[in-house]
């Protein structure tokens, strides 16, 4: 089936649910509202036509500068119309999102690691513990301000003869260079023509 | 008079030379059958995506090749694809049959991997001493066009870094000529021995839903029936000019995967002999100066060549405001990059779909009600790298 009929018939049956959508690079991307996150994904696995019945995967990305900081992002392929879709939409910090696991069960990992690394929780999410980074770990590591050396470090201590947990030293800065070309403009180009 | 009995735990792991890698499974047994699984990863997590924000797309590549690290560049591929469909750059033909015969090896040198510790795991060790031998040569491929034997570091956006060495296809070509072979011994060690199938049949079995639901690909999906292959229904580079089956299971058992696995191994073989075949002359790389480095050649001559040079590898390219995931069949199933560019040579985000990740999800399902012995024999068939895992 062509992609935009497939458009046409998700925008139909759920208008009132989709704030917009488009299709980019042979895939739908979708923006809906987050209260109606598990409607949507209902409609679009059980539907005959459009049968998105398999996960591919859910993640967030991080906008600090933005006010609702947080976007969801849900990839779902579709083995019959051989498609894909993107669904997508944006919460503030410390919203709870509503787990999808009981559409999904392959959304438990997923989600788990939606926390770890972002810190969004899940509600009515079956096991929500941190997945990938270490036992008693802090921090959310890929949101845009958790520093890329990250705060601990792991070394074996020859004097207490087990392995020990310290602050991150370093021995020089960390250095971040401006290699922007300025012909395009630098940061400290348009920093001083602004001025 | 009934007695009290107790379960237990048991811990599998991290270290173990079964788990593939650093996996700690606890599991819960009653006597000798397994109840729950609880599988803990992240022990090899390297915080991949978050390094990949702080560098430029060229500087991401050798990331990609500690991914999964039994078939490098098929991770690479899925990169460059995303980049490419995002600058809507042509790749030279050339390049895209170099890529395909290159992600082929890729296959067959996992499978090896994957086909040969399965037998392992459940006691045969010929097999194993058989195929790293074959492996060793693949390897031999890879340094020869790379440089490097595992973390190859050869595809780019546009094209791949450099063409073959005089004299590689021929090298290549007779490989495949003799690998046929190689993969029969193997099949005689293994697809009717006795314990091999008792160890197997009927281990692990995935029905069609439950492979749909718990997000399996590539064989884990294919042995449970469902022909789907994204080198067939989505294809990327040259896989629509060339001609090849996809082996499906019947039963979605661990023993229907090996199958499929071997199978595999053969249609490889074959693709890699049409794209040796066909292999058409002309560039390796796209000719776009804003991506493409100037030749070696020039940069010793021309001070604006060499500028240029030292530009793209300090400040990198440019990608354009976009989102997309661009996906591959790597052997282990559907390998994805979903990347988000700002516009800067840096990529915003760039969030890795690895395929082993969905199937060790599943490890609780698929092994419940076997019994310990079978733990291993569901890991060896899921295919499970741990680099993928954590990333």
């Amino acid at each position: 089936m062509e992609l935009d009929s497939l458009e046409k018939i998700i925008n139909s049956e759920l208008t009132s649910k989709i704030i917009s959508s488009k299709i980019k690079h042979n895939q739908i991307l979708i923006t809906i509202d987050d209260n109606n996150l598990i409607e949507v994904l209902l409609f679009l696995k059980t539907n005959s036509i459009t049968k998105f019945r398999q996960l591919i995967e859910v993640t967030a990305v991080d906008y600090p500068e933005k006010d609702q900081r947080f976007r969801m992002v849900y990839l779902l392929l579709s083995h019959e119309s051989n498609s894909r879709i993107v669904i997508d939409y944006y919460i503030k910090e410390n919203k709870i999102v509503p787990s999808i696991t009981s559409i999904y069960p392959s959304a438990n990992w997923m989600e788990r690691e939606v926390f770890d690394m972002y810190g969004i929780e899940f509600k009515n999410h079956p096991d929500l513990r941190r997945i990938l980074t270490d036992y008693n770990f802090k921090g959310h590591p890929l949101r845009k301000d958790f520093p890329l050396t990250g705060h601990n470090e792991v070394r074996y201590s020859e004097e207490e003869k087990k392995v020990i947990y310290e602050p991150v030293k370093l021995e020089q800065n960390y250095r971040n260079f401006d290699y922007e070309s300025p012909w395009e403009g630098t940061k400290y180009i348009k920093e001083q023509t602004k001025e | 008079m009934a007695k009290e009995t107790k379960k237990l735990n048991l811990n599998f792991g991290p270290q173990h030379p079964a788990a593939h890698g650093v996996l700690r499974l606890i599991l819960q047994l009653d006597g000798e059958v397994v109840e729950k699984a609880d599988p803990h990863i992240g022990l090899l997590h390297r915080g991949t995506e978050k390094l990949i924000e702080n560098k430029t797309y060229i500087q991401a590549v050798p990331y990609f090749d500690r991914l999964d690290y039994v078939a490098p560049m098929n991770q690479e591929h899925a990169f460059a694809l995303a980049i490419e469909k995002i600058l809507k750059i042509n790749v030279p033909i050339r390049a895209q049959y170099l890529r395909v015969i290159f992600c082929e090896i890729g296959r067959i040198l996992s499978h090896i991997l994957n086909v040969t510790t399965q037998a392992m795991d459940v006691g045969a060790l010929t097999p194993t001493l058989w195929g790293f031998e074959e492996r060793e040569i693949l390897m031999g491929f890879y340094e020869k066009v790379s440089g490097s034997r595992l973390h190859a570091n050869y595809f780019r956006a546009g094209g791949v870094h450099q063409d073959l060495p005089k004299g590689l296809d021929n090298e290549i070509a007779e490989f495949c000529e003799r690998f046929p072979k190689i993969i029969d011994d193997l099949e005689t060690l293994l697809t009717d021995n006795r314990i091999f199938k008792q160890r197997n049949v009927d281990i692990g079995i995935v029905t069609k839903q439950d492979a749909l639901d718990y997000s399996f690909s590539g064989v884990m999906l294919r042995g449970s029936g469902v022909p789907w292959d994204l080198r067939k229904s989505q294809p990327y580079d040259c896989y629509d000019q060339l001609k090849f089956k996809i082996p499906i299971g019947k039963n979605g058992d661990c023993y229907d995967r090996y199958l499929c696995r071997i199978e595999e191994m053969r249609e490889s073989v074959s693709i890699i002999n049409q794209c040796l075949a066909n292999l058409p002359n002309g560039p390796i790389k796209t000719n776009d100066g804003k991506i493409t480095p100037p030749p070696k050649k020039e940069i010793k001559q021309s001070m604006e060549a060499l500028i240029h040079h030292f530009k793209l590898f300090t400040e990198g390219y440019r990608v354009d405001k976009d989102e997309i995931y661009a996906a591959v069949e790597a052997p282990k199933g559907e390998f994805g990059v979903y990347l988000i560019s700002d516009g800067s040579s840096k990529p915003y985000k760039c969030k890795i779909r690895a395929p082993g990740f969905s199937h060790l999800q599943a490890m609780d399902y698929l092994i419940k009600g076997h019994m310990l012995a079978d733990v291993p024999a569901v890991l060896g068939s899921m295919d499970i790298v741990f680099g993928e895992v954590d990333r």
